[in-house]
């Protein structure tokens, strides 16, 4: 841990500080982006299982000497398809979505034991290390935060028809299994992505927190959609900045974690926003219209 | 080399110690698991689990016995999950942040402690086979408790259940119902935790009781059927981690899966879920 003094104003001196503001905005508005239809579309259990998914993935990577982000990306794919796959109905996601977690688990638990050099790591992928970015991950990070942008933005009308009433899309011929499959592909390498980068709490955090606020604030789909990338951005620079100033609060020496600060916020902004006003309960998007 | 089931091992202390705090274990999670099941709630399964380990690490800091702050933060988690949760919308999302805030708590006691607290870590994956006598008779008495008040509000929550509006009508107090169901969960999964850890106390509350809810219609029968399944994959999982040495949650887990996959292959879906249990009389 760092002991040096730090003030303010040289936050952005400091290149790891830098490269964490960089890569963690650039995460959480992903992040925020998906969110959005991962809170309209019930996904939430799935978001923080795709992490769970890829931390299995992550192990069995470092087992065969492999950077863990391809092990994060294969297993968190296979294992968003294999959830999509067995919940044809809403109502067995759920379920689904548990079973297969817990196997992921449990083959995680036998990985570990296999591997001695993976041991140390579990604290670190869980809580993330946005301090210590390896700086050969965010090329790759990029590119892959730009196709799954891409992705949103080229779904984004039929998703957001088949999310909100699915009856009236399947009738007008959108595909809607499909539409949810290819969104399931892209939460899967989203959350694989920030996984990876800002840890697994963050990246349920960001997922969620955002995008459930900004559905409480506003109906309309567009404004929803940048309110969840941009507080989720803003409560990642905000969590890291303040994780920066805690290096001089009691007990002094060590800094807060980051993902303490953004967890936090997360909840926040979100309690915040349904207290908000009462009214935007009767006006939200009714439950039956998304419960496919 | 060994053989496929040894009978020696049941002569060794610390074998029988692990068999009977999994198999009390696992009576309670097929019990618990049938409502974790119809009432939609592995994701609340899984996160009072992991909150539990956040309340840990801050017992190991404030020097209190860590099942202290196991059971602390796994109930307060669900008490607050029940009091902030929204029902009408979508609860998973109050589950989800709540869950990540007890964990980034978790992770902020973690480094004011300095450590990477070992002994926290450990909880979340449990050790078997370190359970001593003492645990297990622990264990009994916890889960007898659970149990009985399972038993004692088995009827409401069964309608409240199945069909909410008619429960509340008939005078059921279905909110104060839904929290203590929670506070049940949220109980089990801490008294479990130390023994089994947070992935088997998981997957025994999901997997047996998704796989008894395809085979049986009767909610009695699918209790049953989910606990005599979560019994026998226990058992069959400490046994094949015993012959092989290799993790006992990497073979419970693998049978529950096996188990529910064989289920869903050979039975119709006609599954007990609110809609279906909707049209049989209820209490």
């Amino acid at each position: 841990m760092r002991t040096t003094n730090r003030r303010p104003c040289r936050l952005f001196e400091d290149a790891s500080v830098r490269t964490a503001l960089f890569t963690g905005a650039i995460v959480a508005a992903l992040s925020g982006a998906l969110g959005y239809f991962a809170v309209l579309r019930r996904l939430a259990f799935v978001g923080h299982a795709i992490t769970d998914f890829g931390f299995t993935g992550g192990a069995a990577a470092v087992l065969v000497g492999l950077n863990s982000l391809w092990g994060f990306l294969a297993l968190s794919i296979a294992g968003a398809l294999a959830v999509d796959r067995f919940s044809m109905h809403a109502r067995e996601r759920d379920v689904a979505t548990g079973i297969v977690l817990s196997f992921s688990l449990g083959i995680g638990a036998l990985l570990l034991y296999f591997s001695t050099r993976f041991v140390s790591e579990p604290a670190a992928l869980l809580f993330g290390s946005i301090f210590e970015i390896d700086p050969h991950v965010i090329l790759p990070m990029l590119a892959i935060a730009i196709v799954c942008l891409s992705g949103v933005v080229i779904l984004y009308r039929p998703l957001t028809f088949a999310t909100i009433s699915p009856e009236v899309a399947a009738a007008r011929g959108v595909p809607v299994r499909a539409l949810g499959t290819a969104y399931m592909l892209l939460l899967a390498i989203g959350v694989a992505e920030s996984a990876q980068i800002v840890g697994i709490l963050l990246s349920t955090a960001l997922l969620i927190g955002p995008a459930a606020s900004a559905a409480y604030l506003t109906r309309r789909p567009i404004v929803a959609l940048a309110f969840a990338m941009i507080v989720a951005a803003a409560e990642t620079i905000l969590g890291i900045v303040l994780a920066y100033q805690s290096y001089t609060w009691p007990p002094g020496g060590k800094g807060w974690p980051v993902s303490f600060f953004v967890t936090m916020l997360a909840l926040g902004v979100y309690l915040i926003a349904r207290a908000w006003h009462p009214a935007t309960r009767a006006r939200r998007v009714p439950r039956t219209s998304i419960a496919a | 080399m060994t053989r496929i089931f040894d009978p020696a091992m049941l002569a060794l202390p610390y074998m029988q110690n692990a068999f009977a705090a999994a198999t009390i274990v696992a009576l309670l999670a097929g019990f618990l698991g049938f409502f974790v099941v119809v009432r939609g709630a592995s994701f609340a399964a899984h996160a009072y689990a992991q909150m539990g380990f956040a309340g840990a690490a801050g017992a190991v800091l404030v020097g209190v016995d860590p099942l202290l702050g196991l059971v602390a933060f796994a109930v307060g988690g669900a008490a607050l999950n029940g009091l902030i949760g929204d029902r009408a919308h979508n609860h998973d999302v109050s589950t989800a942040l709540l869950m990540v805030a007890a964990l980034g708590t978790g992770a902020l006691f973690l480094v004011l402690n300095n450590t990477f607290a070992t002994a926290a870590f450990s909880l979340l994956f449990g050790s078997i086979v370190g359970v001593s006598r003492v645990q297990v008779a622990e264990v009994a008495v916890l889960a007898s408790g659970c149990a009985l008040a399972l038993a004692f509000i088995y009827r409401p929550l069964l309608f409240v259940t199945v069909n909410r509006e008619a429960a509340r009508a008939r005078g059921v107090p279905a909110f104060a119902i839904g929290v203590a169901f929670s506070t049940l969960l949220a109980v089990s999964a801490a008294i479990a935790v130390p023994t089994v850890g947070t992935l088997l106390i998981f997957s025994l509350l999901v997997g047996p009781a998704a796989t008894a809810t395809r085979l049986a219609r009767a909610p009695l029968a699918a209790i049953a059927l989910a606990m005599a399944l979560a019994v026998g994959v226990t058992w069959a999982g400490i046994v094949a981690a015993y012959d092989t040495g290799w993790p006992v949650g990497f073979f419970i887990t693998g049978f529950v899966m096996l188990a529910y996959l064989a289920a869903r292959a050979f039975a119709r879906p006609r599954t007990t879920t609110r809609s279906s249990l909707a049209s049989t009389p209820v209490p």
